[in-house]
């Protein structure tokens, strides 16, 4: 298994692991993630499938930025998660995969998660000026008062989300 | 992105705007082109005009109501997105729906993948101009929908699975109209191959066009035909079998130099091989016999009508599940599907209760039209309509 190897390659890199479902997960430190990155590489690792970010509201560290990689060669597959505080950068993959461009776009378009050393970081989906980054769980499923104020004076918001509580 | 006016000459370089509104985009894709003359000096595409927020949606909705969402993700073969949600929802419950009905989902995703490459083959040709294929393809596509209606009741928004199961059986009718199917659809893939691969202008339209190494195609991320048609046999039915597909018998195509020719040939080689396995399919429900199709276990999945009626304690369980949703275990799973385009992954993370806490979807042609700038730059525009038809870009699915 590649987690034992990254385990013993790069001692202290993996604050957590577990295999749900028979998913093989890391969850690897900020500062070692790139080392990580470069040692699954080398070990087949070599096709970025995705990367996505959830937002776990939660004081130590706010969002969790999620990598899935696949192996080609023996279809393994692995994912990386990296915890990322409120307003910290994550670095870039793009100079390694060129995949990670517009994925880590979306990333920061949709959750504001800055990605350091990323060619062109502007918004993707949504359009430049758009407020607010709307997969964080702070952000209302209407898009809040400032898309519905203007014609029925306040947000359904609060309704919405009692209505599915 | 700052407004571009329609088309202005900016020093050597001419600005034009491919879309959103165009039509080989398709569906609403916006791409900047700057040209000197002919050729592309850079394509920068503009996407998210489809945006719909399907994933803010999705933690709001229950599991089950999530999946009319997964209908309009790729509209042209939707039954094989409710297939990939419901198998990325039932590995995060650890269940397996009954025989008959891996049979019927195995039937209709390649039923869908034989309408997509259709779609996807015809739309190519019409684009360049050879109008004829895409019509006696769409004839097919006619039928395939038809099947469609027969099982779902809806002929584009099918969402024909359920957790645990499918909807309903298919009916009597069907086995007749999927046996003419098979019949008819090889005669139709002859007369679009005797319109289409030999053809000069066709070849000269798509050879050398989009041509991509294994290498790159796998730095993009690429998945499905595309990546086939680079050369890397990569198929998740063969690879990382799920639904029982190592039990069937079919083969990969791989073409060599990725190009848009070589993308149509792997494309029509996959219909004849999804025909194959709809033939298998056919005659392994016969086996079969009838038999439930949903599992019976009623914390997941709805009971039959006529037990709400008459039991109390299946009464319970239709309102437990209609409104309090299915208990879910708490943890995170990435399931993926080869659907037509590519790998069609989704992420669930549950922190148990009735939504998802939250759902991504890995579309597969958003990592492919990640790479149009590379595949179109120093190329004339009229390839750049070629490219796009070969990548198969389904704006529902791209922009979720």
């Amino acid at each position: 298994m590649v987690i034992e190897r990254i385990e013993a390659q790069l001692p202290g890199a993996v604050l957590e692991r577990h295999a749900f479902r028979g998913d093989a997960t890391v969850t690897v430190a900020g500062a070692r993630f790139l080392e990580v990155v470069d040692f699954v590489f080398g070990e087949g690792f070599q096709m970025l499938v995705d990367v996505t970010a959830v937002d776990l509201a939660i004081p130590e560290y706010r969002f969790e930025v999620v990598y899935h990689l696949l192996n080609l060669a023996s279809q393994a597959r692995l994912r990386i998660k990296v915890p990322v505080p409120e307003g910290a950068a994550q670095p870039s993959l793009a100079s390694r995969f060129k995949s990670a461009d517009w994925a880590e776009r979306e990333v920061f378009d949709l959750f504001g998660i800055p990605f350091e050393g990323h060619p062109n970081l502007t918004r993707l989906l949504m359009w430049e000026d758009f407020p607010g980054h709307p997969l964080r769980k702070d952000f209302p499923l209407d898009g809040g008062d400032l898309f519905c104020s203007q014609d029925i004076g306040a947000s359904f918001a609060p309704e919405a989300r009692s209505l599915n509580a | 992105m700052e407004p571009t006016p329609h088309s202005r000459t900016d020093g050597d370089r001419m600005i034009v705007n491919m879309g959103p509104s165009h039509p080989v985009t398709h569906g609403t894709l916006h791409i900047v082109l700057e040209l000197e003359g002919e050729i592309i000096v850079k394509a920068t595409p503009n996407i998210g005009y489809l945006h719909r927020g399907v994933e803010k949606l999705g933690e709001n909705l229950t599991y089950q109501q999530f999946i009319p969402l997964t209908d309009r993700l790729n509209y042209c073969s939707s039954l094989m997105n409710n297939v990939g949600y419901t198998v990325a929802v039932e590995k995060l419950l650890d269940i397996q729906d009954p025989p008959r009905s891996r049979v019927l989902r195995v039937l209709c995703s390649e039923l869908a993948r034989i309408g997509d490459h259709l779609v996807c083959i015809g739309i190519n040709a019409v684009d360049i101009g050879a109008f004829t294929a895409f019509l006696y393809l769409f004839r097919e596509r006619e039928t395939i929908y038809d099947l469609f209606e027969m099982m779902a009741g809806q002929r584009l928004h099918s969402s024909f699975t359920r957790i645990g199961g499918l909807f309903r059986d298919i009916p009597a009718e069907f086995e007749p109209l999927c046996e003419q199917f098979l019949e008819s659809c090889p005669r139709t893939v002859d007369e679009m191959e005797a319109l289409l691969t030999h053809n000069p202008i066709w070849a000269d339209r798509t050879k050398g066009v989009g041509a991509i190494t294994p290498e790159n195609a796998v730095s993009w991320g690429y998945t499905g035909p595309c990546l086939r048609a680079a050369g890397v046999p990569q198929d998740l039915r063969k690879g990382q079998p799920y639904l029982g597909y190592e039990t069937y018998d079919f083969d990969i195509p791989v073409g060599t130099t990725g190009d848009v020719y070589d993308r149509y040939l792997v494309r029509t080689e996959e219909i004849r091989q999804s025909l194959r396995i709809v033939r298998q399919c056919l005659d392994r429900l016969r086996e079969l016999g009838p038999g439930p199709v949903i599992i019976e276990d009623y914390k997941i999945a709805l009971p039959p009508k006529e037990k709400v009626y008459t039991r109390m304690e299946s009464l319970i369980h239709h309102f437990k599940l209609i409104m309090h949703g299915i208990d879910m275990p708490v943890g995170e799973v990435y399931s993926a599907t080869e659907a037509a385009n590519g790998e069609l992954g989704f992420y669930l993370v549950s922190h148990g209760g009735k939504s998802p806490y939250r759902i991504h979807v890995r579309p597969p042609c958003f990592p492919i039209f990640n790479s149009f700038d590379e595949q179109v730059r120093g190329r004339i525009i009229a390839d750049a309509v070629s490219v796009l038809g070969g990548m198969n870009i389904i704006a529902g699915e791209l922009d979720r």
